[in-house]
């Protein structure tokens, strides 16, 4: 009996044959009691069950929980029955004792033949912390080695080519993303998205499923590409489909024209600011990476030279303000710079405070402090070095001059 | 020999077989052949928590007691065995039980509500307002009185995980129910079974002054041998009353020549010497059991072999196992920066530098842009690998202090078994200079 069940899922989910054999013989003959709980322990792939759950009732403690697995079990004539619950590690972030309860239905119900499988990408001792947490039997999902995944991907492909043509494609796109990630909906999600792509020029006639190094100089840089936008869901796949079609349409000579830069996005949306402000924020990033006794040699004309010596280079790697994150800094601090920097170019109508707590607002700037009237509010500068590049580069500002780790 | 093969090999036998294995390993609940065992184990311990019962129910004397023991030693199914042999020998009679668990009635008011409905007394409160929960409690147990004042239906109560009640609000159920039990308003035996030896000092004074201060310690004098091993042959055993009973003497007999094996002792004695946990026992034996099949109808040794690992999987190198070769890198880093800095926390920032400085260095690995490198930082926050040590808000997530959640040493013990590492990683992991 176990072993039908066993080979007929061996089938529907490919190269987890040990897996659910195992399964199946824990839990065993149909009529025979199952195991309390069992937490299988799959990193990043869940083989799921997807059963229409309807709901039974409503219950808002475990108490009555229990009682309705009870009468469930009762009204149905006792069959076995099991709860799976996928992403069980959320559950500690529930009320204390829910774990244990769980792991103990059979006791709390009073025998009812019931199993609860707690699937979870993490192990079993990062469960442990409550009272009354029971051991489940814990097994282990091993990620899948790099021919279980192509043998998977490839099983599941929807397309009239070849097997032969689209390993090779497969093995295409696991030879950029593979170092990156081994997770197989990510994977299967990137295959499936550029495989378009990959077969074009075989539709338009210009190659032949052969031509494996034609496809893939064609591929190679579409697949770069979506590790720096779909991989990191900086665009969403219809955008980034939509992205691959205009490209190809433009494509004459073979080579690929920038995108529009609105898509273009490196780590953080594009914010259009005022002029003072892109300065204010600039000297809110200098503040927070400089340290502060360095402010006269920057930012005063006259400061007389200083030698670097091989000693201050090496510790100022140790302890360089670019790793750390950003120090706070008093409000005068940021005016002394905002002003040196802007060399006199303020007009007197320019609302310089109500533009630093915009600032604030749009979270560019953190303030810290400040709720009441004895403790002055300090800031922090929010965002990275290449965001402030960019702004800097529109009002034509060299920051990086100005940077104590680089200059 | 020929032939009792022959017995085993049959498919029907073995599912037989399988199903009573199945039923004597079960974690709730006792065979009654365990039963017999466990109350020759603990008889002192039984007779007395069987008299205090007994007075209950005979006498309408009202009891309290206290049953301390670690976990999984056989506190319920010792409570249980004594429950079911009163019922069967008609001492329960009109008796009845009230099961509590510290797991599920997680306040006084969730308490109430299911003794009520134990007591089948929902619809006598339905329309009812009281003012305090002793006289809620007052007139449960009233409205159990059956016709003259003398004769009322005792109660037992179970309290399980005894000391989780300790922690609701004033401790009102506790007080409220030891306050009867002291001065015999109604005939009931307060029964709390708990692990935490040290919970008499929980109790508020004015709880504990109305406890009878009665405890009962199941403490076993098992040894490794021959208590613990002919425990395990008792689980392991066909009982008399099996379908098959020409059966049972073959494989019983096979399970005491099992239970001689050099691999069987080793690997029960290890768990033995971790815990004293029946069910961690059972478990282990489930695990074997599972492994019986028409090819291999037989326990045998190394079947012990084979379930030893899954009960105590290498979870950390499993972890490692899944990762790719662009998060093994940033553990690899995280693992210098541990060293350098004794342990102090780190953030991303620092993490992405010295793995710059290592994909710069190296020209054979692909070298990943920075949002590619956060994300896989990420995913490892997700696996826990990575904790951060504080959560103030609004601290950019690039700088937000972690430490990481496996030793150094781990690491290179993971590292070495995994496979498929190349050799430049391999390199940069082991030297001692980043
Ligand atoms: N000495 C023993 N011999 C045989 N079986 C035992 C023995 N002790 C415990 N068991 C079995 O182990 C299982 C667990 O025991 P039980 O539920 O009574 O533990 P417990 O002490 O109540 O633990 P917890 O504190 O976790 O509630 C039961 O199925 C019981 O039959
Ligand atoms: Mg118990």
């Amino acid at each position: 009996m176990e072993d039908i069940i066993a080979e007929t899922h061996a089938k529907r989910i490919p190269c987890r044959g040990r897996q659910i054999s195992f399964l199946a013989s824990i839990l065993g003959e149909t009529f025979a009691p199952f195991p309390p709980s069992i937490s299988p322990f799959l990193p990043c792939t869940v083989p799921s069950s997807n059963n229409n759950y309807t709901s039974y009732a409503s219950c808002d403690n475990l108490g009555d929980f229990t009682r309705h697995v009870r009468e469930i079990a009762k009204e149905r004539g006792d069959p076995r029955m099991a709860i799976v619950l996928e992403r069980s590690e959320r559950l500690r972030d529930c009320d204390a004792n829910i774990l244990p309860v769980l792991c103990r239905l059979q006791e709390l119900t009073q025998d009812v033949n019931i199993v609860v499988i707690l699937c979870s990408t993490l192990p079993v001792d990062k469960f442990r912390a409550s009272t009354g947490f029971m051991e489940p039997i814990a097994f282990h999902f091993p990620q899948y080695t790099k021919d279980e995944l192509v043998r998977i991907l490839v099983t599941r492909r929807v397309t009239d080519y070849s097997e032969e043509f689209y390993t090779n494609y497969v093995n295409l796109v696991l030879s950029v993303f593979y170092h990156a990630t081994k997770s197989l909906p990510e994977l299967k999600h990137l295959v499936q998205l550029n495989f378009k792509v990959y077969c074009e020029p075989i539709e338009k006639g210009e190659a032949t499923d052969t031509d494996i190094k034609k496809l893939w100089r064609n591929i190679e840089p579409h697949l770069k590409k979506a590790m720096s936008s779909v991989y990191l869901r900086e665009v969403s796949s219809s955008q980034f489909e939509r992205m691959q079609s205009l490209v190809s349409e433009s494509t004459t000579s073979g080579d690929l024209p920038q995108l529009q830069p609105q898509m273009k996005l490196t780590g953080t949306t594009k914010i259009e600011l005022p002029f003072y402000s892109k300065f204010l924020l600039i000297s809110a990033y200098l503040a927070s990476y400089n340290p502060a006794r360095t402010d006269r040699r920057f930012f005063m004309k006259h400061h007389g030279k200083q030698r670097k010596t091989q000693a201050m280079i090496k510790a100022k790697e140790r302890s360089s303000n670019q790793l750390v994150g950003p120090k706070p800094f008093p409000l005068e601090r940021l005016m002394a710079i905002f002003y040196s920097i802007i060399e006199d170019k303020v007009s007197p109508t320019a609302n310089v405070f109500s533009q630093i707590s915009t600032l604030v607002t749009l979270r560019l700037v953190t303030q810290i402090g400040g709720e009441d009237q004895l403790d002055a509010p300090k800031y922090k500068c929010a965002v990275p070095l290449d965001f402030i590049r960019g702004i800097a580069r529109t009002v034509g500002f060299d920051i990086v001059r100005y940077l104590y780790d680089y200059a | 020999m020929g032939l009792k093969r022959q017995e085993v090999c049959d498919p029907e036998m073995l599912k037989e077989v399988q199903k009573q294995l199945r039923l004597n390993l079960r974690l709730w609940g006792t065979t009654p052949d365990a039963a017999k065992m466990l109350l020759s184990t603990y008889s002192s311990q039984a007779k007395h928590l069987e008299e205090l019962m007994t007075r209950t129910l005979k006498l309408g004397e009202s009891n309290s007691a206290l049953i301390l023991a670690a976990r999984g030693v056989g506190k319920s199914a010792l409570v249980n065995i004594i429950l079911e042999n009163l019922a069967s020998s008609g001492t329960l009679g009109e008796g009845v039980v009230v099961r509590l668990s510290g797991l599920l009635q997680t306040d006084d008011r969730l308490a109430l509500k299911e003794i009520t409905c134990q007591l089948r007394l929902e619809n006598a409160t339905a329309n009812k307002v009281f003012g305090s929960f002793a006289e809620n409690l007052a007139f449960l147990l009233e409205s159990l009185r059956s016709g003259s004042k003398e004769t009322s239906k005792p109660v037992i109560f179970l309290l399980d995980e005894f000391d989780l009640f300790c922690h609701h609000h004033n401790q009102t159920l506790l007080y409220n129910l030891f306050d009867v039990a002291q001065s015999a308003q109604a005939p009931i035996c307060v029964i709390g079974l708990t692990c935490r030896l040290d919970v008499i000092e929980l109790l508020e004074k004015r709880v504990k002054s109305r406890f009878s201060h009665r405890q009962i310690h199941l403490f076993s004098e098992e040894k490794f041998e021959p208590q613990y091993v002919n425990t395990i042959k008792l689980l392991l055993s066909l009982p008399e009353t099996f379908l098959h009973k020409s059966f049972v003497k073959t494989w019983n007999a096979q399970i005491d020549d099992l239970m001689k094996a050099d691999d069987v002792l080793r690997v029960t004695k290890r768990l033995y010497d971790t815990t004293h946990d029946i069910r961690a026992l059972k478990t282990l034996l489930l695990l074997c059991v599972s492994q019986l099949n028409a090819d291999r109808p037989k326990l045998t040794p190394d079947m012990f072999t084979a379930a030893q690992p899954i009960m105590r999987a290498e979870a950390k190198t499993n972890m490692l196992q899944g990762l790719s070769i662009l998060q093994l890198c940033l553990i690899i880093a995280m693992k210098h920066l541990t060293m350098i800095y004794e342990g102090e926390p780190f953030n991303f920032e620092m993490v992405f530098h010295e793995y710059l400085k290592f994909s710069q260095r190296k020209s054979t690995m692909q070298s990943f842009e920075r949002p590619v490198v956060f994300k896989a930082f990420d995913q490892l926050k997700c696996l826990e690998l990575v904790r951060p040590v504080d959560n103030t808000r609004g601290i950019q997530r690039e700088y937000q202090l972690v430490q990481m959640m496996i030793t150094p040493l781990q690491v290179m013990d993971s590292l070495n078994q995994l496979p498929g590492i190349p050799t430049d990683v391999q390199q940069w992991a082991t030297c001692s200079f980043a």
